[in-house]
């Protein structure tokens, strides 16, 4: 065949590529564990820690279990955020990701879910040893906290994706992630740990929890909206 | 070299490259200066200079990474507009290889052949492995391998979706003998089947023996530009102790 003469889809779709990432990023982290142990292991860590500290003759502190479990889920997830970046800076593979006709985006995207994938597999182990630790009664309404849990997973992961994409280069990345990321993020964990603490309560008011739910689902499209408007932008030149 | 391996895809296709006073600033400091050149189909250019002379700021100009400051780059007439298209033509080799340590050879190109669009992806890696003679050892992961093989995997890579403009950043830098010169003869299949190769390094000795056309780098701008230059050692020395003369291509 001569030059030239073999036509092909200028671009690879979008989601094809977000699937693409996502499936890339799981395969990684299946073989290494790199960043699910570092990020589990320091979640626990966390936990257990304030557990001891806080927890007296069996008694925890009334709506202390939620504020403690996105604690732990914030710095644990910061973690998984800069590591997440750091290993395709480290053979430069992001450059590869950037040169390929693809739509940036859907590499954001791609990167987001497998964060977000990540998280949410620490928070199936963190859940249950709040829950135990604190005696929370988190489980009482499973899909309400299955809901308030994944939104605001993803409220902290959009911006979080963002911005260490953005650091990449930086000399000072680790520092300045959380810099950046927390003064952003603090709504969304404020909401996190409102909507957590509202469903550990004895009398269960749904429309409070939906309410902080429908929050956490509005930060998620602002956050999620703008990050895909600017990503192209934040990774060009 | 066999066909497939050879035709770059019709989407967005060019026969040569043309960079135009190209100038590239980071910050107060002054990468390039008033850079241009023409490289056409068929041809290797060699980019050559020491450390800091703006090689790999130029590389990464043409591979739409970087922004020239002033100048443009135009491929085939048509003036860089960081286009999906555009990135699909065009490959890159850099010094870091671009390659998952973790994943096998085969699941590194068959991931980027997805990316690139490339139709049946996994025998496309197929190919690719063979043609990089790492059939055998292709589901071991790339972290197992020695510098040269991880280089043959990387160039397999870069070629993938088969692109017009393959950019080299130092391609033979740890490699022994024997894996420079299947290199060298596997960079003049790819100009043979019609790419336009750009190879900045530092290797004067290899060059010598591939290079169609050599612009010396100095500081930022063009110090020389010599059509199928002979002899590059003593040229280089002579080149990066005179005056710089603002040479053209």
């Amino acid at each position: 065949m001569t030059p030239g003469t073999a036509a092909r889809p200028p671009a690879t779709p979008f989601w094809r590529t977000v699937w693409t990432v996502l499936r890339k990023d799981l395969t990684v982290e299946m073989r290494s564990g790199e960043i699910a142990y570092t990020t589990l292991f320091f979640a626990a860590s966390c936990v257990l820690i304030f557990a001891f500290a806080l927890v007296k003759e069996g008694k925890a502190p009334e709506g202390g279990a939620a504020g403690i479990l996105w604690i732990a889920i914030l710095f644990a997830g910061t973690l998984a955020l800069g590591r997440a970046f750091e290993r395709e800076r480290q053979a430069e593979t992001l450059r590869a990701l950037l040169l390929a006709p693809v739509p940036r985006p859907a590499i954001y995207v791609g990167k987001l879910l497998g964060i977000v994938a990540l998280l949410v597999a620490a928070e199936a182990v963190l859940l249950p040893l709040v829950d135990f630790l604190f005696t929370a009664r988190l489980f009482v309404h499973p899909f309400w906290l299955a809901g308030i849990v994944v939104t605001c997973t993803v409220g902290l992961a959009s911006v979080g994706t963002l911005f260490a994409a953005m650091l990449v280069r930086t000399r000072s990345r680790d520092m300045l992630l959380p810099v950046l990321l927390y003064p952003i993020v603090v709504p969304v964990i404020i909401a996190g740990v409102q909507g957590t603490a509202a469903l550990a309560q004895p009398a269960f008011d749904e429309a409070l929890v939906r309410f902080w739910l429908l929050l956490l689902v509005t930060f998620d499209i602002v956050f999620v909206v703008l990050a895909l408007w600017t990503f192209e932008a934040v990774m060009s030149d | 070299m066999s066909d497939a391996s050879s035709r770059p895809s019709a989407a967005l296709d060019f026969t040569d490259i043309s960079v135009e006073d190209v100038s590239r600033s980071f910050g107060r400091r002054r990468a390039l200066s008033r850079v241009s050149f023409r490289a056409a189909q068929g041809e290797i250019l060699g980019i050559l200079g020491p450390n800091g002379a703006g090689k790999s700021t130029l590389l990464g100009i043409l591979a739409t990474l970087l922004r020239p400051t002033a100048g443009r780059v135009c491929y085939g007439g048509m003036a860089d507009t960081g286009g999906a298209a555009l990135r699909g033509r065009i490959g890159v080799l850099g010094h870091d290889l671009f390659l998952y340590p973790e994943l096998t050879a085969r699941e590194n190109l068959e991931f980027f052949a997805r990316l690139h669009a490339v139709p049946e992806p996994a025998h496309a890696a197929d190919e690719a492995l063979e043609r990089a003679g790492l059939g055998a050892r292709g589901d071991e992961p790339v972290s197992t391998f020695s510098r040269g093989m991880r280089q043959r995997v990387a160039l397999e890579r870069a070629l993938i979706h088969q692109p017009r403009l393959l950019l080299l950043d130092e391609p033979f830098t740890g490699l022994d003998d024997a894996s420079a010169s299947a290199l060298v003869a596997r960079l003049r299949e790819l100009r043979q089947g019609g790419a336009i190769l750009v190879v900045a390094t530092h290797d004067l000795e290899v060059a010598d023996r591939l290079l169609d056309h050599a612009l010396f780098l100095r500081e930022g701008r063009a110090a020389a530009s010599i059509a199928q230059p002979k002899h590059l050692r003593s040229t280089y020395q002579d080149v990066m102790t005179r005056p710089i003369d603002g040479a053209r291509a």
